[in-house]
């Protein structure tokens, strides 16, 4: 985009207005007379941590729930939108993390639900239906099939048909709640140059993420929210906005306090784990999942060992075959020299291997119910007698020690552990693995959806537990994270090792290269 | 947003959180005070000892239903699988299907009522674990298989008893359907016997909260090292053993086997179990919730009774009654989480 648009847009008078909107609930202010404005042709990235208010700004946005004072003017008119319906009619559409497409609908019939096109006799005219949605798709850069069901899409190519959806119903403004958090990195750049282009189009973007990389390469403006409030306004001047700009509007302090990098530890532990020729085939159940092959890794106690490699670079794959819940095909693993084979989680967890998984919610926590049961339910066998029966006094001891040693915020341990900020829920799943004293630790993306200030204690309690001693394997997507506590680093690319270097040596740039392989492959030949 | 939640519930939440986990027991109490308002007799020992004696039976049931519905299961063979051990027990009582229609008491050539009861509670067991294994192996969802179940142990039942029932124990039998200890009906005493066990052992046991978890989210169960196959399993081994005693229990306080005996239980024993406040979704609930639900149903049904209401409308207030009750805790809970 070049700097004149931008100043045209600029010029241009704002498309949606947000003045001094504030949000009560029960006594709690959950946003507090915050304002903005977003332009047509604009990209506004909407930035805070968890809990900073933009889930509530976006409910209010779009026509979810009103907010208790204030004013939003859209296109120069008052904006009250009664329900998510109204909203979008008025023309603002926002876009879910949780994509709303049905899937057992073709795209066609998802972009036309409750608008069909009529033909003869007021019956549906599916031809006339499939041309248009084919053109619709086309304004996002998707080539495929209208008839095609939505649930063999792939997640990016859904959210670009929602995309397609909102913009034939003429919607001005687009919402978009986290839309990169599932998508690879092509999918991202796709994502992103369609952004580009529709913001050439003139349509005004609200950009919401954690992703500051992606927000920092293409916002026009950021506005960062913290703890319910407006803590600033960012502008794009000449260049993309500098991170650390951002991150101290966002947490209130200097970038150089995150992600401190730890001094360098002695690690001079034996190999506890050690994994050799290891592949997996496909699993006709899972075809989605990616094949391992040739898989040689060592583990030493006392190390952190980071495991660096884009979504779909097996990262996730390795670790569940090490813990017993995919199966081997072929190669070894062996643990403190001896060789095992971990058919179920349930093996690899007595044999002393714990795994923090990638995917809290599904994966990992009980939601409903309390802490307690959250906290011990892998190592019952260790607060329970020999009939049978739970030592609950053990029991709450061992977690009011693991609350006070990881500094867990709660109320009570039976409180639900939905009730908890992301943080929080990681660290009883740390617990969790703690209370059985694991000889290894598997934890894949530690720090996904757990505040910037949070991400920073996960990563202190990790370098504390490899200095008692546990190995442990951290993957992980962002690159920071892996530089700040990784002893030594391996990346991974479509299934395979790419490379292994010392923490010290490495850098972003170093490692992003390993991970795209073709380069390498290609400074190699 | 999350400190906010969490703020936000501590104010005004209190009231709602008492609702939800004593609702269905004020309900109870009210629905008592009502029924005693229009009709003092009702709160008579003699008659509150007759709704114990009548829910016991389903009740038994309901608690075992608990633990499959902790599991975000469901069980309905469980009327047709009452009917099959109550046979299976009158065969083994009488020694034989030979005695069919026979009233007579005495002279009864049989194996005893214990090992009339050892063969229903065992039958029942292996009938819920041949279930549970088409669950958690050939991977076919519970409400079909259990459904299948529901059609095959009555074919089972008629085949057995050619369709007609088998009457006539000796009194040591008899003694557990209709026998006193003290004022007590003995099948109230084995009704809450076995609810303070099944108590006991979902909530001060490693087994219990294992169900709960599985329940809860299974895959995350299965990454903590719990063997959730074995788990579902064994919760369709413990319904079918509950089947099994309350089938003894009802055999002997009607002195009869029937092939039809059972016919839409599952149906009350669901009903209990819900308005008791256990989510059919898993990992929520209680057995002290599900002993509320099985009386609120009782006194229901009694009251309604006592008061000349017909069967007919029984059936509709209390059909009106569980969709309530389940409205009024999803109510209850928008109210917590939000």
């Amino acid at each position: 985009m070049s700097v004149a648009e931008n100043v045209a847009s600029s010029q241009s008078p704002p498309l949606l207005a947000v003045e001094g909107v504030t949000k009560r609930f029960a006594g709690v202010t959950a946003l507090s007379d915050v304002s903005l404005e977003v332009r047509p042709g604009e990209i506004l990235g909407l930035l805070g941590e968890n809990g900073a208010g933009k889930s509530t700004l976006l409910k209010i946005l779009s026509g979810v729930m009103p907010p208790t004072s204030g004013r939003i003017v859209f296109d120069g008119v008052e904006f009250n939108p009664h329900n998510p319906q109204d909203a979008k009619r008025l023309g603002i559409v926002t876009i879910y993390q949780e994509l709303s497409l049905i899937p057992t609908l073709t795209v066609a019939e998802n972009i036309f639900i409750g608008r069909a096109p009529l033909g003869r006799f007021g019956l549906v005219s599916w031809r006339k239906m499939e041309v248009d949605s084919r053109a619709i798709i086309a304004r996002v850069g998707l080539d495929l099939d209208p008839a095609t069901p939505v649930s063999a899409l792939s997640v990016a190519e859904q959210q670009l048909v929602e995309i397609a959806r909102a913009l034939s119903l003429k919607s001005r403004l687009i919402i978009m709640d986290e839309p990169t958090s599932a998508l690879t990195e092509t999918e991202v750049q796709k994502l992103m140059s369609i952004m580009g282009r529709l913001r050439k189009d003139g349509v005004a973007i609200m950009f919401v993420t954690h992703r500051l990389e992606e927000a920092s390469a293409i916002c026009d403006r950021m506005t960062v929210l913290r703890d319910g409030r407006l803590a600033g306004h960012l502008d794009r001047d000449g260049g993309p906005i500098k991170l650390p700009k951002i991150i101290e509007k966002m947490v209130g302090r200097a970038a150089s306090e995150l992600y401190a990098r730890p001094t360098l530890r002695d690690v001079a532990g034996d190999v506890r784990l050690s994994v050799r020729g290891l592949r997996t085939v496909r699993d006709p159940q899972a075809p989605h999942a990616i094949v391992l092959e040739g898989i040689d890794l060592d583990l030493k106690a006392g190390e952190i060992l980071g495991v660096a490699g884009l979504v779909g670079s097996g990262r996730t794959e390795l670790a569940r075959a090490i813990f017993g819940a995919d199966r081997i095909a072929a190669g070894t693993i062996t643990l403190d020299g001896k060789t095992i084979a971990p058919e179920t989680p349930a093996d690899a967890i007595a044999l002393g291997i714990g795994l923090v998984p990638e995917d809290r919610k599904h994966q990992a926590i009980f939601a409903a119910l309390g802490i307690l049961t959250n906290f011990s339910v892998a190592a019952l066998g260790r607060y329970s007698n020999a009939l049978g029966f739970m030592a609950e006094r053990r029991e709450r001891q061992a977690l009011a020690s693991y609350r006070k040693a990881l500094s867990i915020r709660m109320a009570s341990p039976e409180q639900p552990i939905e009730g908890l900020s992301g943080g929080n829920q990681q660290k009883v799943i740390l617990a969790r693995w703690l209370a059985r004293d694991p000889k290894v630790l598997i934890v894949d993306e530690p720090t996904r959806g757990v505040d910037v200030g949070a991400k920073a204690e996960v990563h202190q309690i990790l370098v504390q537990l490899a200095g008692r001693g546990i190995a442990i394997m951290m993957i992980s997507s962002e690159l920071p994270e892996v530089l700040a506590v990784s002893d030594r680093i391996v990346t991974m690319r479509r299934g395979r090792i790419t490379g292994e270097m010392p923490g010290i040596e490495a850098t972003e740039e170093k490692l992003m290269e390993l991970m795209a392989l073709e380069q390498t492959q290609e400074a190699t030949q | 947003m999350t400190s906010t939640t969490e703020q936000s519930q501590r104010g005004g939440i209190n009231v709602a959180r008492l609702l939800m986990s004593f609702g269905p027991l004020m309900f109870l109490a009210l629905l008592i005070v009502v029924f005693t308002v229009l009709k003092p007799s009702f709160i008579d020992p003699i008659n509150i000892f007759n709704i114990m004696r009548q829910i016991s039976i389903t009740g038994l049931i309901a608690l075992g239903m608990t633990f499959v519905i902790l599991t975000a299961g469901i069980d309905l063979s469980v009327g047709s699988l009452l009917a099959f051990c109550g046979m299976v027990a009158a065969v083994v009582a009488k020694g034989g299907t030979a005695n069919t229609l026979s009233l007579s008491t005495s002279g009864a050539q049989g194996y005893g009522w214990f090992a009339a009861l050892l063969a229903a509670v065992v039958i029942g067991a292996l009938a819920g674990g041949v279930q549970g294994f088409a669950i958690t192996r050939l991977k076919v969802p519970p409400f079909v298989v259990t459904l299948g179940g529901l059609t095959v142990f009555r074919g089972l039942t008629l085949t057995i008893s050619n369709g007609g029932p088998i009457s006539g124990f000796d009194a040591s039998m008899r003694w557990f359907g209709t026998g006193l200890i003290g004022p007590v009906p003995v099948p109230a005493i084995i009704f809450a016997a076995a609810a303070i066990l099944c108590h006991i052992v979902l909530r001060y046991t490693r087994y219990g909260r294992a169900v709960y978890a599985v329940g809860g989210n299974a895959e995350a169960a299965r990454l903590s090292g719990l063997r959730v196959d074995r788990i579902l399993i064994s919760v369709y081994v413990i319904v079918g053993f509950f089947a099994g005693l309350a089938a003894f229990v009802l055999s002997a306080r009607l002195n009869s086997s029937e092939a039809v005996a059972g016919i839409g239980y599952e149906l009350t024993v669901i009903s209990a179990v819900v308005i008791g406040g256990t989510s059919l979704f898993g990992g929520i609930g209680s057995v002290g919730g599900t002993v509320v639900g099985a009386a609120l149903i009782g006194v229901l049904q009694n009251g309604l009774q006592f008061n000349n209401v017909s069967s007919y409308t029984q059936s509709i207030v209390i059909g009106l009654i569980l969709i309530l009750a389940v409205a009024f805790d999803r109510w209850l809970k928008s109210r917590v989480r939000r």
